[in-house]
């Protein structure tokens, strides 16, 4: 054996010690807990519980501490997690309809039934760091100046609203909400195409915020033919329930929050159907509306074909869209780089010298590297 | 919500079974070993074929095993003895953590002599030494669409399959003749299985393309990030796609290994100085070491000696 891979063993076992180490940093600071980060780090708690695919916030947080604020490492932590679990019961479809609201907007309306409810956002805070937090605050109870009168619920959705106007394409009810049969699952199926809306969705809401991010950014900007309007964001705890054989009607099991955007694009008409609105559905764990909106945007885009459009933009491409936009496979492949290749890097070299040794007869002209690599390694890389 | 449900494991607490208490034996679930096992079943009665399964998150990540070791997770028993290398070594740290991974969840025994083992988990090589009837094989797949460089959308390479549309793959191979008076595809050399299905042999060198036809050994590939799971059955015909004109070749060494001077193995090169010094050494390490404690010396097996790459002492045990 040689030096340059003995002692794996011994080394892996190091590694995980100096890992240890580093995450927990100088001694002297006192240890973050996972409570501390349940309460504190909320919306990273968010973020790993809606892209690891599963609801526990405690989990979440200790995801978060383990991969030390790596949010991509604590989603695949959560999620390796999740594939050990049972799956006990199927949930009844949430009813975001009658969703506690904590945070209500819309931008289709200046008022409508129900109000606009601000509710926590950073939107309209001035981005400037505020240097009064480097210090530990003293927690002032009671802040927040109480509703005058409490909020009305449930609160209709705006694109309902616009529904019974006729103006907005129906919803139409997926596999598994009727006589359909079960939805399909991605976590148990592996991706089929075409893919129906059911398992677009489920991909999307797991899917890589930036990744999804990014695609939105460019059906607004130029590479999609569409202008959204936020036709409702919501955000609040919604009930979850289930319907045991035994019993055979729903009982409530919990309280889940969600943060729900239901965007309202333009639609032409086509030879079948008159000028309407059109959906895109994005809805995420805890509190997110950068990743709902950007899933809304997105799921719009994805049904350019359903909708007799014709597809010429990347967002609107199924096969690329969802099977690129899990960050853990795609940080799993990309990061697979790192591990050793040179049985390939091997046969590459000895084609490299194969090919330079016809290719340069003593005394011709030599060809410098880089023409001579523009030849060889053209489209074909190591896996 | 407590904690308590970590400490307790999926798997329930079973003291007499080996393995990691916390986990189901082999870690995967048995419904989802069951699933996996007819997915197999399936690829072994369609030679080649890809078949689509239900792959799983494993705590490892996707690209760096993970298809293999639900493939090994599926098929491995208390009984077993399992081998684990990478790039021909079994001693990779990513070899190490996969051997220290089924050693945790199924307590089985490991070796490195790839004679004794009965599943070999192997990323990128075939052990030098030939195996036998009684023994599997479980290749990790990064890409096992051999169509995939040359038509990215899987609707279509499905389609392609099904007809057995390979036209596409034999004028990729005719365009670098055309180019380089060769075929310029050194691994993942695509293959013909049972003269029906193109499949991807996985990144192995071209070299060991032929070790695959007819084996005696059970071939399973796994896909985990792709979701595929193929087989080849034992003794099924595998064949290197070529032309009449330009026969399929493996790379050949004009040096022997430096260590223990082996001439028809897969040799990587190793860098011994900043000077342009370098070494041909076996991939296969447990076939080097092998040799060597058969008394095979190379001929830079002194000088590999002096700089410390290799010690008198190794091999001993093996």
């Amino acid at each position: 054996m040689y030096v340059a891979v003995k002692g794996g063993e011994r080394a892996i076992l190091n590694s995980h010690k100096a890992v240890a180490k580093k995450r927990r940093g100088d001694a002297s600071v006192p240890e973050l807990s996972v409570p501390q980060i349940m309460e504190q780090m909320g919306l990273a708690v968010d973020r790993v519980m809606t892209e690891g695919s599963l609801y526990d916030r405690e989990l979440a947080a200790l995801a978060i501490k383990q991969a030390q604020g790596d949010l991509v490492e604590a989603i695949f932590l959560l999620r390796a997690y999740r594939t050990t679990l049972t799956r006990l019961a199927h949930a009844e479809p949430v009813d975001t309809g009658s969703m506690r609201i904590e945070r209500r907007v819309s931008a289709t309306f200046k008022d409508l039934p129900g109000g606009q409810v601000l509710g926590p956002t950073y939107d309209y805070t001035h981005r400037l760091l505020d240097f009064s937090l480097l210090e530990e605050a003293v927690i002032e109870e009671g802040e927040t100046e109480p509703e005058a009168e409490p909020l009305d619920g449930p609160m209709p959705r705006v694109p309902d609203i616009l529904g019974d106007e006729g103006l907005i394409e129906p919803e139409v009810d997926g596999p598994g909400s009727g006589s359909g049969g079960d939805p399909y699952d991605i976590t148990r199926e592996p991706m089929r195409f075409p893919a129906e809306r059911d398992q677009r969705l489920q991909v999307l809401a797991r899917g890589d915020e930036g990744f999804l991010l990014g695609l939105a950014y460019s059906v607004q900007r130029g590479f999609g033919q569409n202008h959204p309007f936020a036709g409702e964001i919501r955000h609040g705890p919604v009930m979850v329930e289930i319907v045991p054989e035994e019993l055979g009607f729903p009982i409530e099991i919990g309280e889940i929050e969600v943060t729900e955007c239901q965007m309202v694009n333009q639609f032409k008409g086509s030879k079948q159907a008159p000028p309407s609105f059109t959906r895109g559905y994005g809805l995420v764990l805890g509190h997110s509306e950068r990743k709902a909106m950007a899933m809304a945007v997105v799921d719009r885009a994805l049904r350019t074909e359903e909708l007799g459009e014709t597809p010429g933009y990347p967002a609107q491409d199924a096969e690329f869209v969802l099977y690129h936009s899990d960050n853990v496979e795609a940080a799993g492949f990309v990061t697979h780089l790192k591990l050793p290749h040179y049985v390939d890097f091997q046969g590459e070299l000895e084609l490299v010298r194969k090919v330079r040794d016809e290719a340069v007869p003593v005394g011709a002209p030599e060809v410098t590297p880089d023409e001579a690599c523009e030849v060889l390694f053209d489209g074909e890389p190591a896996e | 919500m407590s904690l308590l449900k970590d400490a307790e494991g999926p798997g329930g607490g079973d003291a007499a079974r080996p393995g990691d208490p916390h986990y189901n034996f082999a870690y995967l679930d048995e419904q989802t070993k069951r699933m996996i096992r007819r997915c197999l079943l399936k690829a072994i009665a369609v030679p080649g074929y890809q078949v689509p399964f239900g792959g799983r998150e494993m705590p490892l990540a996707y690209g760096w095993g993970t298809g293999g070791m639900q493939v090994t997770a599926a098929v491995i028993g208390p009984e077993d003895v399992f081998k684990v290398i990478d790039q021909g070594a079994d001693d990779t740290t990513n070899a190490v953590s996969i051997r220290r991974f089924f050693q945790r969840v199924t307590g089985v025994e490991t070796t490195e002599k790839t004679g004794d083992a009965t599943i070999i988990q192997t990323r990128h090589r075939i052990p030098e030494t030939p195996l036998k009837a009684d023994q599997i094989i479980v290749y990790q797949v990064p890409q096992p669409e051999p169509l995939r460089k040359l038509e990215p959308r899987e609707g279509e390479t499905r389609k392609l399959h099904a007809y057995s549309e390979y036209g596409l793959m034999q004028v990729r191979l005719y365009e670098d003749i055309s180019q380089f008076g060769h075929i310029a595809t050194t691994y993942s050399y695509p293959v013909m299985v049972n003269g029906r299905y193109i499949t991807s042999p996985t990144p192995i060198p071209k070299f060991d393309n032929p070790k695959m036809d007819r084996m005696p050994a059970l071939q399973l590939f796994g896909a985990g990030r792709e979701r595929r799971i193929y087989a080849i059955p034992p003794y099924t015909s595998v064949k290197s796609l070529d032309f009449d004109d330009h026969p399929f070749e493996v790379q050949r060494w004009d040096k022997p290994c430096g260590l223990c001077g082996a001439t028809d193995s897969y040799l990587d090169e190793v860098i011994t100085d900043d000077k342009g010094g370098k070494m041909f050494v076996c991939s296969d390490t447990h076939y080097c070491e092998m040799r060597r404690a058969a008394g095979h010396a190379g001929p830079a097996y002194e000088t590999a000696k002096a700089i410390d790459l290799v010690h008198d002492d190794e091999g001993a045990d093996r």
